[in-house]
């Protein structure tokens, strides 16, 4: 399954000029402060919007294309949306709702597969209920559900968790962090929560004022974006994928990734186990010489890449360990006081090392 | 508890209002779509003509369809003649007129409750492979029900105090056409009839208190499971 999306569009002064591609399953955020067009772009994608100018085409099939005048309807796309307030069908039941789209999928998932979705989102117990009776959690749940039953091509997830207090949305991320590693369907997540952002998406996209400001891969990607273009958020840092290597006997498990190897408190995934680490940017000390006597288990050797100031004070210092990108934020006074200048041999004191509650992908892409 | 001739005159309104507001019904749900749904040149002008029964004159519209549904006329004398369809002094004429009255009450309410529906659902449903006929009989009528009941208990309710349309047209016939307040028009009109005037009056405050209590029942019922 492949997406390509090169669209035009203004209303009145604001422009949409967007072109971009997924390739992969897993999630590509669409990622960008709210009013930068990214709602538009799924809309055009689904086929609920039609853009002045511009080509979709979706696995191959040009579901849109203005030259041609070609206009596949949103029932034909086969890219299924879940929307943020959850859109279940009020005068029908829970069962109703998730069997609505399976109804009339074309190539309907077998009833062993409907068991696995229903266990896979925990929504086997809320089916002879009706959407008023659910809370906003189990809402979100089986819009999920009936979105998967639906036989997609693609799954259009706009902005899912916004409408959660946070509590609810802990509860729902673990059952998204699942059907991004076990669901064969590529999804665009539309998000402005880098906290999302980092928990959960593969690719990133981000939005700014109705055009691409960058996009690649989550891993690559973020650590060389801008404090300042992420919205300020304390998830801003590096996402790295990691496998547990060691599980030791003073009470830590040892996890490597492409650049060396940190040390956690013991966590009971087997040897071997591939996980999403974060490093927040916050969370990275800099030290010119090797620290000794300190209590931080993890001390990488690193090479700056560059420096940029980032406000009045702050400056961010993104930094390279083994093939590895780090992003630290420290204050434009110590980088003085450290002389730090690209090229500099340092080392990254890493506070804190925050591992998914989920195990990551099985594969490596 | 009632005469024969007071049973009579209740069971033939019932009757009337009955398939007046099934014969507007369908024609209601396609205006209220138009205006709500559709956009074209000339819909206020379209928007107008649909309400002008509820700002007309009841008489006039008697004496319109006098005009193209008296027997003599070019579509009643055809609908007599081929398909043996009698309106004029028929109770079914009765029923046209109060039909045609109170057609825009229940094309209000549906035409409301379709503008004020959320347009996510219907979307939502496109995207889990729903068409627009699928969409429309599945999502956008059930959600619509309680305003289309709405409209079918005003309707009725109008239907039968509907007076004017109804005798210009059908005249005033016992046991025909002689409706409920045709009856009571009569009984007034006769020396020594208020007492029957006061009983058939008291009916129809019954008659509408018993509608407008059906309605908010079931409206209230449908909006608590929806919601």
């Amino acid at each position: 399954m492949s997406v390509e999306c090169a669209i035009r569009h203004s209303f009145g002064a604001f422009a949409l000029d967007v072109e971009f591609g997924v390739e992969h399953r897993g999630i590509t955020a669409l990622f960008g402060p709210s009013g930068a067009g990214k709602t538009t772009v799924t809309n055009a994608i689904a086929g609920l919007f039609r853009p002045h100018e511009g080509r979709i085409v979706l696995d191959g099939e040009t579901v849109f294309d203005s030259t041609s005048g070609r206009f596949v309807r949103p029932q034909s796309r086969g890219a299924v949306a879940v929307f943020q307030d959850a859109r279940l069908f009020p005068h029908m039941t829970v069962k109703q709702n998730l069997f609505f789209g399976w109804r009339r999928a074309k190539n309907r998932v077998a009833l062993s597969e409907v068991e696995r979705v229903f266990d896979l989102l925990g929504i086997g117990a809320l089916l002879q209920r009706r959407p008023a009776k659910l809370s906003g959690g189990e809402k979100s749940r089986v819009a999920l559900g009936r979105a998967l039953l639906a036989s997609p091509r693609l799954l259009l997830l706009d902005e899912p968790l916004a409408a959660l207090d946070a509590q609810r949305k802990a509860e729902i991320m673990p059952y998204l962090e699942r059907l991004r590693d076990d669901a064969n369907i590529p999804m665009i997540y539309v998000t402005h929560s880098l906290d999302e952002v980092t928990r959960l998406a593969d690719h990133l996209i981000v939005m700014q004022q109705g055009r691409i400001g960058a996009q690649g891969s989550v891993f690559d990607l973020l650590p060389r974006l801008e404090f300042e273009t992420l919205g300020r958020e304390g998830a801003y840092g590096a996402v790295l994928r990691a496998t547990v290597s060691q599980h030791r006997s003073d009470g830590l498990s040892m996890l490597g990734f492409d650049g060396g190897t940190l040390a956690i408190p013991k966590i009971s995934r087997p040897v071997g186990t591939k996980l999403r680490v974060r490093l927040r940017a916050e969370d990275i000390m800099l030290a010119r010489d090797e620290p000794k006597a300190i209590s931080a288990n993890n001390i990488l050797p690193a090479i700056v890449d560059d420096v940029r100031a980032d406000g009045p004070s702050h400056a961010d210092v993104r930094l390279r360990c083994g093939n590895t990108r780090l992003v630290a934020r420290i204050t434009q006074s110590s980088v003085a006081r450290l002389g730090i200048a690209p090229g500099q041999h340092l080392y990254a004191v890493i506070k804190s090392v925050i591992v998914d509650p989920q195990r990551g992908r099985e594969t490596d892409d | 508890m009632l005469t024969p001739a007071e049973s009579q005159a209740l069971l033939l309104s019932l009757k009337v209002s009955l398939v007046a507001v099934a014969f507007a019904l369908p024609f209601a749900v396609l205006g209220a779509l138009l205006l709500a749904r559709a956009r074209f040149p000339g819909k206020p002008l379209v928007d107008g003509l649909l309400h002008l029964p509820l700002v007309l004159p009841p008489v006039v519209m008697g004496y319109l369809l006098l005009l193209v549904f008296g027997t003599r006329a070019p579509i009643g004398a055809w609908l007599l003649h081929d398909l043996g369809l009698r309106l004029a002094f028929d109770w079914k004429g009765a029923a046209l007129a109060a039909a045609i009255i109170t057609f825009p009450f229940q094309l209000r309410a549906i035409r409301l409750s379709l503008e004020s529906m959320d347009k996510g659902l219907s979307e939502a449903a496109a995207t889990l492979g729903a068409g627009p006929l699928d969409r429309l009989l599945n999502v956008t009528f059930p959600l619509a029900l309680p305003g289309i009941l709405v409209g079918l208990v005003t309707a009725f309710s109008a239907s039968l105090g509907e007076f004017g349309a109804i005798i210009t047209f059908v005249s005033n016939i016992p046991g025909e056409t002689q409706t409920l307040p045709l009856a009571i028009y009569s009984a007034i009109q006769s020396p020594g009839g208020e007492v029957e005037a006061a009983r058939l009056s008291l009916l129809s405050i019954v008659l509408a208190l018993i509608g407008l209590t059906v309605a908010e029942f079931a409206g209230r019922r449908l909006r608590e499971r929806y919601r």
